[in-house]
């Protein structure tokens, strides 16, 4: 268990190490390139900020990513079971993805105002298709035996899916959300860049305006931090309930 | 099993890819016995399974599919495929109470550990599928169709992914099991074909034609004389089937 921490750990030491060497030899000032010593400190000094702004963007990562999440599921499961929805609906969710979610940001300040609801519906965006796209390729993907075997005991289309599609699908789900946990920040920063007074992505743009670097880069490896939990988190939670799903200890992905 | 296994009667052609598949051909599968059904790859045998099972082939069959008692065979029939297609999610004893599950009914559990018990499977009941054997798990599987106590069951090259000495044991435990049933078995095999089968078919590129089976009542021996005779008849009709010439 430890062995798994020691090469994450050392990675960070280097790399902390290599930008304060490159601080000190390029002698960058602290507004263009503080040194790691310089941002801790920010961190510490300012952590009331960076605390309230925080909870802020983690609520609406939170809510993007159930929701999305939802959504995706349930649109997966619409898809598989209608061949209607899948020649209707199917080329649409492509074609959608060809707006980046990015220039949807304004407009979505436009109609929901400044609040949390515009950033929420971006990191909704954001999360649903990975969701979507992955678990429906999953439910696609079960075995045509099992579907089969399911079929001559005389079991109901809705049943084939709950109990045979559905359960065969989770793997793919598990990708799916995986994605889906280091995609929901970046629409909730996205969203809070165009125009919030709260967050995380705000208290960066606040930062870099007073030229206070240092707290800028605070609140970016608070917001990197967060990003890699949530993602260690919905790992972990998948790889238990897989595990007592198939009876095979499925290893958790690398970050 | 409330009900007396019918014959069934498959009449009719196929089309795969607007390419003829097989027939018009007709197909008689006798009530209570194991009907075995020979032929190279890619004519069609799993097609005819398919077919009688009531699932999609992905290609036009015109024809007809009927049961000697005029009654429909939907519900009336158990299938088994060469690949065991246990749900890796359940464990022994979920797999083998898998069909009540599928149409929302009540699992009967003494039934299952009974018949798990039968396979010799009892200590692996409450194991996942992954842990098992081939053997094992093809046990498992006949455990499972067991379960549904139909009275049709078809058999889809069910032992052949098997080494020889578990075939053999699969063989005589399936024939034990499933007496008095109407077994449909697709089987590339001519020595299993002569083992078990009670009524012989051939299906190749230039039809459908009944063999000889031997006299003697199955399960037959591997090595008596009639069996190895058949299996060597069966082999050399194998051989001169249009494709192999």
């Amino acid at each position: 268990m430890i062995h798994r921490w020691i090469g994450p750990f050392a990675a960070t030491i280097v790399a902390l190490a290599l930008w304060q060497c490159i601080v000190w030899f390029a002698q960058t000032p602290a507004f263009i390139l503080p040194g790691p010593m310089r941002v801790a400190e920010a961190l510490f000094r300012d952590y009331e900020i960076i605390i309230e702004n925080t909870a802020i963007t983690f609520i609406e990562i939170l809510l993007g990513l159930v929701i999305g999440a939802a959504l995706g599921v349930t649109t997966a499961i619409h898809l598989s079971l209608s061949p209607t929805a899948r020649t209707f609906i199917l080329p649409v969710l492509v074609f959608s993805q060809a707006i980046p979610v990015f220039a949807l940001a304004p407009v979505l300040t436009l109609w929901f105002g400044y609040g949390l609801l515009p950033k929420v519906i971006m990191a909704v965006l954001i999360v649903y298709f990975p969701v979507a796209s992955a678990f429906y390729d999953g439910l696609a993907g079960t075995p045509r035996g099992l579907v089969d075997l399911a079929r001559v005991m005389g079991a109901s289309r809705t049943r084939i899916m709950a109990r045979v599609q559905i359960p065969a699908a989770l793997p793919s789900l598990a990708t799916g959300l995986r994605l889906a946990a280091v995609y929901a920040p970046i629409g909730a920063v996205i969203g809070e860049w165009v125009g919030a007074s709260r967050g995380l992505g705000y208290l960066m743009l606040y930062a870099n305006g007073r030229s206070k670097i240092d707290l800028m880069f605070a609140a970016l490896f608070v917001l990197a931090i967060m990003t890699v939990l949530l993602r260690a988190l919905i790992d972990l939670i998948c790889t238990r309930f897989l595990s007592r799903w198939t009876g095979e200890t499925a290893k958790p992905t690398e970050l | 099993m409330r009900e007396v296994a019918p014959a069934i009667t498959l009449a009719g052609s196929c089309e795969m890819g607007g390419k003829p598949l097989f027939g018009p051909l007709t197909l008689t599968i006798p009530a209570r016995g194991w009907t075995c059904l020979l032929g190279p790859s890619g004519v069609g045998k799993s097609t005819i399974l398919r077919l009688i099972a009531g699932l999609e082939i992905g290609g036009i069959f015109d024809g007809t599919v009927t049961a000697s008692d005029g009654t429909d065979l939907t519900d009336r029939i158990a299938y088994m495929a060469q690949n065991d297609l246990l749900f890796p999610w359940l464990d022994i004893t979920g797999n083998a109470t898998l069909g009540a599950r599928m149409r929302g009914e009540q699992a009967d559990y003494d039934r299952a550990a009974h018949l798990i018990e039968q396979v010799g499977l009892t200590p692996y009941a409450a194991q996942k599928p992954a842990t098992l054997s081939g053997g094992q798990r093809q046990r498992a599987a006949l455990v499972r169709t067991m379960m549904e106590n139909r009275p049709i069951i078809l058999l889809d090259e069910p032992f052949s992914a098997l080494d020889a000495r578990t075939r053999a044991e699969m063989q005589e435990l399936a024939a034990d099991l499933l007496t008095g049933r109407t077994v449909l078995l697709v089987t590339h095999d001519p020595a299993e074909a002569a083992r078990l089968g009670t009524t012989l078919h051939l299906l190749d590129e230039s039809g459908l034609a009944t063999l000889p089976t031997p006299q003697t009542p199955t399960i037959r021996e591997i090595d008596a004389p009639e069996t190895l005779a058949c299996q060597a008849r069966l082999f050399r009709a194998l051989r001169t089937s249009p494709e192999a010439a």
